[in-house]
């Protein structure tokens, strides 16, 4: 049985790799969105340790509710990016100023 | 000892693949990378003893997520090496940050000890007679029936969606207007010649 903090270990790097793609691929809509899919895979590693280093199967079922919003979450965010590629002809971030917000 | 072995085989391919997808300059080369981190992180979850989360992440993710990232990529034709510019600009800072984050998390990662209340205060623990599957199927169609139920709901919104917001109307397309043909009559469509011969049809 590993321990419960060599996952924590592991889901930490991953945790910041996510955010450091997120950092260094600013203008790249798609990487972002990967980096957002590391992050939440690193959470769920996270929820499934310590599901199973406590021995309580509720972490589990919490993984499984944030696998379905990620699902989601990467769904709608290209269908935002296809139309917005429709209309623009470039997913640069940087340009994402029409609404004048 | 094999357990062990194989925690490190996967652990450092998940960071190594994790790492490989933020940095690879083509973005089909990260989706791939990004599968491989997903199949890694399946099997750590498989040694930590969650065999249906594994197989969910595998199928979801990678029978999915990463399938459509695929799509897209493949499907927009985007000029990456403009998307770049400012790559090595943000290396100094962006690592900076990265590792005083890293570090945060794992001393917090090693200061943290289960207390013997916390161990009390289980909500569902988990039998060694009943498999990973059955127990999550008996947890979730009863206690978070509902919560399951919404995550549905939350599924069916991002579908339709996502269905609402790339649907186009085309100019050029053929489509068959239902209201038209239906509303059509046989004495608009059809006309009784009675032709004389030796004349062309007047039409």
């Amino acid at each position: 049985m590993i321990g419960l903090t060599h996952y924590l270990v592991v889901a930490a790097i991953l945790f910041t790799l996510g955010v450091l793609g997120i950092f260094l691929n600013r203008k790249n809509l798609i990487v972002i969105l990967m980096s957002i899919e590391l992050i939440l895979l690193a959470v769920n590693i996270n929820f499934v340790a310590f599901s199973a280093q406590l021995g309580d199967l509720v972490g589990q079922i919490f993984a499984m509710f944030v696998l379905a919003v990620a699902a989601g979450e990467s769904a709608i965010g290209l269908a935002i990016m296809v139309i917005y590629f429709r209309g623009r002809g470039s997913i640069a971030v940087d340009d994402v100023n029409r609404m004048k917000g | 000892m094999i357990q062990t072995l194989a925690f490190y085989l996967f652990a450092t391919i998940v960071v190594a693949s994790a790492a490989l997808t933020i940095t690879s300059r083509n973005p089909v080369h990260s989706v791939l990378w990004l599968i491989l981190a997903f199949f890694n992180a399946a099997g750590l979850m498989v040694l930590a003893g969650a065999e249906f989360i594994a197989m969910l992440l595998v199928i979801v993710y990678v029978g999915a997520v990463a399938v459509l990232f695929l799509f897209v990529v493949m499907m927009l034709d985007i000029d990456f090496t403009e998307l770049r510019a400012g790559f090595v600009r943000y290396l100094p800072a962006g690592l900076a940050l990265a590792v005083l984050l890293a570090v945060e998390l794992i001393v917090g990662a090693y200061a943290w000890t289960a207390a013997r209340i916390d161990l009390a205060k289980r909500i569902a623990p988990t039998d060694v007679t009943v498999p990973n599957i059955e127990a999550i199927g008996r947890l979730l169609y009863s206690r978070y029936l509902y919560v399951f139920e919404g995550v549905g709901l939350v599924l069916l919104v991002a579908m339709i969606g996502a269905i609402v917001l790339t649907q186009r109307k085309r100019a050029d397309a053929k489509a068959q207007n239902i209201n038209r043909q239906i509303n059509r009559r046989a004495k608009d469509a059809i006309r009784n010649v009675n032709q004389p011969i030796g004349q062309g049809v007047e039409l």
